[in-house]
């Protein structure tokens, strides 16, 4: 009875320590794999996409806006930068605002002195695409300060 | 994992999409333009510009200082405003350089080269306020087409050249002189060698001032070529415009220069006062000559917070075209009331004036402050935008801080 009871026992403990040392080798292994590839088991989802987006890419959108143009993402864009910035950057149209036919009237002032070339049917997809989406605002004979950066000015 | 795939995979198919259309949509495009994708990062490196410089626009070249940048009393390259209309010449060989004085109202034209102007005719150094006529254009409305301004399209730096009127002297001018225009090296966005990105001018009895100068050195050094190396046409007060760069040619007329950007509506404004959005007619435009009374707080950055019982100390500049600031106030209740600030006589005609004063706040709270320069007429600046016009040229409304007093 001794023998078995003294079995049992070492039977347990061996059980016991295979059980930790497995658990052991399970943890230094996930720790080396972390080590080699860092991302593993890093739940920061938000870190990831932003260090992979590529701004070199000439095509990435991100959060609406068309990254290598500035350009926000909607219907006709792809025409707009074709046609749009071969003379001039993108920035001289995303800083701009009018309304349909002021619009016209600047694409009408660029083909009269500029050498813009007609723009056929791509003309309303165009002007559509700018009138939605850069489109005045009212701001009044003076607007109220906006943006402010406030720091600490010591005397 | 499974997002990084997502995303390579999306990439993939909108530059699918992309070439796409190319084909599909360029058939009208003439060839040899291709569309702005990628971006010149070094930019700043490019024309030793400050990174706190705001880019407006890179082709052209459209880059404008803030407020505060614009502290020094001379205006360092670094803070200096960029306004190009075209694409900046390239290999430049300075010695190689000349300047024909041409047109109707010469005897008979005369080709300088740089070191012939350099020798020939003394030498003179001015600080002169250069100010982009679309100055404040981002504050109209109905908003104006154009490169959006904010502040930041002015400097007062130091030139050292020729005056242009020893170098007309020596060529000799007839009596049917009205105007002069430039001609420069710069090309035309469209890469139309046929077409003139810019070639404006001064009437004669502009282009006849002392301090109109044909300019080979800024700040002491030569002129950065973003600014106009080797040569610069400089006449202080009026529309930079006015104040041609890599100049080559300028040509003597017996009418109104017509080059690029001398007929409506460019640099002009309506010779009668119109309603906001009204259409004017070309005929309608006159041309603008000398800039309005204007100031900046170039001290301290707005934002600025101070503890109660302390006083601030704001200083900046103020210019007026052709004229002198006279007068210098500023006001922390919105123009209820003003308070005198000292103003420092110009150090020459056509540079802009230093002002200073020392504030005091009431009680806590936010404030802000606003300066108004009056000029030697007695025109002052506007608190609200001034005339509406088609273009958004001449904004001179008051310049304002925010302040919180804790």
């Amino acid at each position: 009875m001794n023998d078995k009871k003294f079995r049992n026992n070492a039977k347990r403990i061996y059980l016991t320590l295979t059980l930790f040392f497995g658990l052991l080798i399970v943890g230094l292994g996930g720790l080396i794999y972390k080590m080699i590839n860092p991302s593993f088991l890093s739940f920061n989802d938000e870190n990831i996409t932003e260090t992979y987006v590529e701004t070199k890419n000439p095509d990435v959108i991100k959060n609406g806006i068309h990254v290598a143009t500035g350009f926000k993402d909607d219907e006709g864009l792809s025409i707009v930068i074709v046609n749009c910035t071969p003379c001039h950057s993108a920035k001289l149209v995303t800083q701009n605002r009018a309304t349909k036919d002021g619009w016209i009237s600047i694409i009408r002032w660029m083909q009269e002195t500029q050498n813009l070339w007609d723009l056929g049917n791509n003309e309303d997809i165009i002007v559509n695409y700018l009138a939605k989406n850069y489109a005045p605002s009212k701001k009044g004979r003076r607007e109220v300060l906006t943006k402010i950066e406030w720091y600490d000015l010591e005397n | 994992m499974k997002r990084r795939k997502f995303i390579r995979n999306t990439l993939l198919g909108a530059t699918a999409t992309f070439i796409g259309t190319e084909i599909v949509f360029s058939s009208s495009i003439p060839k040899n333009y291709t569309p702005i994708i990628q971006q010149d990062p070094d930019l700043y490196k490019l024309f030793n510009k400050d990174k706190e410089m705001t880019v407006l626009n890179d082709k052209p070249w459209n880059i404008e200082a803030k407020a505060h940048l614009l502290d020094d009393k001379i205006t360092p390259n670094k803070y200096m405003f960029i306004r190009n209309n075209g694409i900046i010449p390239q290999n430049i060989d300075a010695s190689k350089w000349t300047l024909i004085i041409d047109g109707e109202s010469v005897f008979k034209p005369k080709t300088y080269t740089l070191q012939d102007l350099k020798t020939k005719f003394k030498q003179h150094t001015y600080q002169l306020t250069l100010e982009c006529g679309g100055n404040g254009r981002s504050e109209f409305n109905p908003p104006a087409k154009g490169n959006q301004w904010t502040v930041g399209a002015v400097s007062c730096a130091e030139w050292t050249g020729v005056r242009l009127k020893d170098v007309l002297k020596d060529v000799g001018i007839k009596d049917t002189a009205v105007y002069i225009g430039y001609h420069a090296a710069d090309t035309h966005l469209s890469g139309d060698p046929d077409k003139e990105p810019i070639s404006r001018g001064v009437p004669m009895h502009k282009a006849y001032q002392e301090e109109t100068l044909l300019a080979f050195k800024m700040n002491g050094e030569a002129i950065p070529l973003a600014h106009g190396y080797p040569l610069r046409l400089v006449a202080g007060g009026w529309p930079a415009s006015a104040s041609g760069k890599w100049v080559n040619r300028i040509s003597i007329r017996n009418k109104v220069h017509d080059g690029t950007k001398m007929k409506a509506p460019a640099y002009r404004v309506p010779c009668h006062p119109v309603a906001h959005g009204e259409k004017v007619k070309d005929d309608a435009m006159c041309i603008i000559e000398s800039m309005p009374v204007k100031s900046l707080i170039t001290y301290p950055k707005s934002g600025a917070m101070i503890s109660e019982g302390n006083t601030l100390n704001i200083r900046g500049h103020a210019w007026a075209g052709e004229l002198e600031v006279q007068k210098m106030a500023y006001s922390i209740d919105f123009g209820a009331t003003w308070h005198l600030c000292e103003i420092a006589p110009p150090v020459n005609r056509l540079a802009w004036q230093h002002f200073s004063s020392t504030v005091n706040f009431p009680k806590k709270g936010y404030y802000e402050i606003w300066v108004r320069a009056t000029d030697t007429e007695g025109s002052s600046q506007p608190m609200l935008l001034p005339g509406w016009n088609p273009k958004g040229y001449l904004n001179n409304a008051c310049h304002r801080i925010a302040v919180k007093v804790k």
